[in-house]
């Protein structure tokens, strides 16, 4: 057996390169400067682009500009970085630019701590842009997931035109791993979907059973139009409501409708157990080792790792979840995505666990909130 | 060649407002330019200049306030061969300023036109960057308190290559416009123009008025020498070819046997400058020339020159799980301050654990093993420490055999700094034996 050792960033970025990503720009910002760093080194001597914006704002301004010309774009920062993009997230959400952008988190709340952990932006990734409409978030728990993930993100977001976060931790991030590399095989590359040489091209027209528009880039022999503004398929500005509706309709279910083509999850059920545990991010890792740990003192515990955050997968949690008689949500923050499992399962009790104090969950706290909680 | 206006889509502007007058420059100066609707790029932001994409059949970018720069160098950087020509108002100057003055600095290809009207027009004539200390706006005193930006100057000051001030209603305005967009770098026309919607309802402002003030403002031709240099994109990829492709990461053959089985966790306690998180490093190399599954987890502050410096190393022969240090199975406490970060580990470690301590290192009080670092008849140097005391590990065969730290350092080093770590290992050896 050969073993590679990269950290989470390295790994992040060397996915990026296998799914194709041309262009990269970032803003200095621990714990997630190393992407940018690797990407400096990965991209210009290969016909790319990696640029350092003057601020959050320019690096992900670069990135859509870039996108719209037809490069896979990618950005990374942290919660602060996040704070900044968030006008331009949505922009990308709302006039269909591919983008994969990576925020490392940080303990916040604010600059909080930079070189501590956190999975503090759960929430704030779904609903930090203005419209509300949803956006695909994958969440890795090891540097395999970090390649694996990143790739899936660019084919997500070239397959549906939007933005596609991954939500990295500093604790995958900067922690440095062994992997074996023949042990896994990355996603086939999906390319965004370019329209026929018609004239002329409607930028933003949708079919009936195919809900994102074809693209064509901007310096193409046909015209292209980019808006941020309000627009009927022809990328001009429209107030019928009718065709508004439409159009926000179409952007909510291109993704809430398609969730079964990417739900990325780890399925350890136990017929014997009454407690199931819910958990993403490295504190998967923590929860399987309680879980083991448990398991050797006849504890039987179910396990959902999910991958998958936005949109929810509701239907495969509502599947899962229904043998057991209880579940158990894990976090590193004051409650986030638990609120999403308690939706999801009504009727059924839900108990969470939860720490933000820079250090990682244990597995010892996890056992104990099982066997006492 | 033909008018690139769409036919469709007419202005919009207010009767008397200039942004007509430069919508039909900028028509003049694509056609003098011989320019066909798909070699251009228009970028706009928000405000009435933001209307400036819709009226040409060009390819059209409209984003957010103040941020038609980042998406115009976006655009630029993928398709250099394309003419990027970016509409902003006074106030995505204002909103926007931080792009501005870097894409001066950067002088990439492209041409903004900065259509100042001296006032917030779509929002209702609020005050901007640039309106003067004595106009009345719907700001009510507020611009008497702020001195309005010099947009020539500033732009010309952060490294534009070509800069220029002009009137809407100057009747060379499309040969300004057709220079700026064939000059070989950033360009920034800052042209004045009037609001007829907003700003001239309460102030006098008049074409001749404009072209007199312009007239008295110094030359901003002075930036052309000052500013001259190579374009943004074309310097970006001459640099660019000279990267040396980054390698792949390096395989690591499992080529030794571990002389321990379980999961080992292992800490570093070290100052900074003592290569803490190198012999960190080494530890996991060393583990995966055995085969073993390794995690490494640093603390220290962003002083990276001053304070404590830590690594947190597990070996497990499984999948590492949680990767937190638990009970580490060996301690090198190798500078004060890393003990001190983690003094309160001290108490909670039992027999079971392997000390391995520099001699001036002071240790809370600890019911584990301890073991000194021997030191040869020379000093051990301060940054040699904690790979004296991986040695001195692997001379028990405890976590790491000799073979193993040996692979670690032949993979980590070359040349003079591998022979020096491994004369450094050789001497522990020999104090050892």
């Amino acid at each position: 057996m050969a073993q590679i050792l990269m950290d989470g960033n390295e790994a992040i970025a060397r996915g990026a390169i296998a799914a194709g990503c041309k262009f990269f720009a970032g803003y200095p910002i621990t714990p997630a400067t190393t992407i940018y760093n690797m990407m400096l080194g990965l991209l210009p001597p290969s016909g790319g682009v990696c640029m350092q914006g003057e601020d959050e704002i320019a690096s992900i301004g670069f990135c859509l500009g870039a996108s719209m010309a037809g490069w896979k774009a990618m950005t990374a920062t942290s919660g602060p970085g996040i704070s900044l993009y968030s006008e331009q997230i949505s922009f990308a959400v709302g006039s269909e630019i591919p983008i994969v952008i990576v925020d490392v988190q940080r303990l916040g709340p604010s600059t909080g701590s930079a070189t501590r952990g956190a999975d503090g932006d759960i929430q704030f990734l779904r609903w930090g842009n203005s419209g509300g409409l949803p956006v695909i978030v994958l969440a890795p728990i090891d540097i395999k997931d970090c390649m694996i993930l990143t790739v899936h993100a660019f084919n997500l977001a070239e397959q549906y035109r939007c933005p596609v976060f991954i939500a990295a931790n500093k604790e995958i991030s900067l922690t440095r791993e062994s992997v074996d590399p023949d042990a896994f095989v990355l996603p086939d590359v999906i390319d965004r979907k370019s329209a026929t040489k018609e004239h002329p091209f409607i930028p933003f027209q949708a079919g009936e059973q195919r809900l994102t528009p074809d693209f064509l880039p901007i310096g193409s022999d046909q015209l292209v139009r980019q808006t941020s503004s309000t627009h009927g398929p022809d990328g001009y500005i429209t107030t019928d409501p009718r065709q508004i509706a439409c159009n926000q309709e179409r952007l909510m279910e291109k993704l809430n409708g398609s969730i079964d083509d990417f739900l990325y999850y780890e399925w350890h059920p136990n017929p014997q157990a009454e407690t199931l545990l819910v958990t993403y991010g490295v504190t998967s890792r923590a929860a399987r080792a309680a879980i083991r740990s448990l398991s050797e003192e006849s504890h039987p515990i179910a396990h959902l790792v999910l991958k998958t955050l936005w949109p929810t997968p509701d239907r495969l949690v509502r599947e899962l979840a229904a043998p057991y008689r209880r579940v158990v949500v894990v976090e590193m923050n004051m409650g986030q995505y638990v609120r999403e499992i308690e939706r999801m399962l009504p009727g059924k009790p839900v108990y969470f666990l939860g720490q933000m104090n820079g250090e990682l969950i244990k597995p010892l706290q996890i056992k104990e909130f099982i066997t006492n909680g | 060649m033909d008018s690139l206006l769409n036919p469709h889509r007419p202005p919009v502007f207010c009767p008397g407002c200039a942004h007509e007058r430069i919508v039909h420059a900028l028509d003049r100066s694509f056609q003098d330019m011989e320019l066909s609707g798909n070699r251009i790029a228009i970028v706009s932001d928000i405000g009435c200049s933001g209307l400036f994409d819709t009226f040409f059949n060009t390819h059209a970018f409209h984003g957010l306030h103040g941020r038609a720069l980042t998406y115009a160098t976006g655009i630029k950087m993928a398709r250099p061969d394309l003419h990027v020509v970016v509409t902003m108002g006074d106030g995505g100057m204002g909103i926007g300023g931080a792009h501005v003055l870097s894409t001066c600095r950067r002088n990439i290809d492209i041409t903004l036109l900065v259509l100042n009207n001296f006032n917030y027009g779509m929002t209702g004539g609020q005050c901007s960057a640039t309106t003067p200390q004595d106009a009345q706006v719907t700001s009510g005193f507020l611009n008497r308190l702020e001195q309005p930006l010099d947009i020539c100057q500033v732009t010309g000051a952060a490294g534009a290559g070509f800069v220029s001030r002009v009137s809407a209603y100057d009747t060379d305005l499309s040969a300004v416009i057709r220079q700026a967009i064939q000059f070989d770098g950033f360009s920034v026309l800052d042209i004045w123009g009037i609001c007829p919607g907003r700003y001239t309802r309460k102030n006098k402002l008049t074409p001749k008025m404009i072209a007199a003030e312009i007239e008295s403002q110094p030359d901003p031709d002075q930036f052309k020498e000052q500013n001259l240099r190579d374009e943004y994109g074309r310097a970006y990829r001459k640099q660019a070819e000279k990267v040396p492709p980054m390698p792949p990461p390096i395989r690591i053959e499992a080529t030794h046997k571990a002389p321990c089985r379980g999961r080992q966790d292992v800490l570093f306690l070290g100052s900074a400058g003592q290569r803490i998180i190198t012999a960190g490093e080494l530890m996991c190399l060393a583990g995966a020339t055995a085969g073993l599954h390794v995690t490494q987890k640093n603390d220290y502050p962003i002083t990276v020159l001053r304070g404590h410096s830590i690594s947190e190393v597990i070996l497990a022969e499984t999948l590492v799980e949680f990767p937190g240090i638990e009970t580490p199975s060996v301690v090198f406490a190798i500078g004060q301050e890393g003990v001190n970060r983690r003094k309160n580990t001290f108490s909670r470690l039992g027999k079971n654990t392997l000390i391995v301590k520099a001699r001036s290192v002071e240790l809370p009080e600890t019911e584990a093993e301890i073991l000194e670092i021997e030191q040869p008849e020379k000093k051990i140097k301060n940054q040699d420490l904690a790979l004296a005391a991986m040695a001195k590990l692997a001379t028990l065969n405890r976590i790491l055999s000799i073979d193993m730290l040996k692979s670690a350092l032949d993979l980590r080093f070359s040349g003079n700094a591998l022979r020096q770590a491994g004369s450094l290992i050789e001497e522990q050896i020999g104090i050892s034996g």
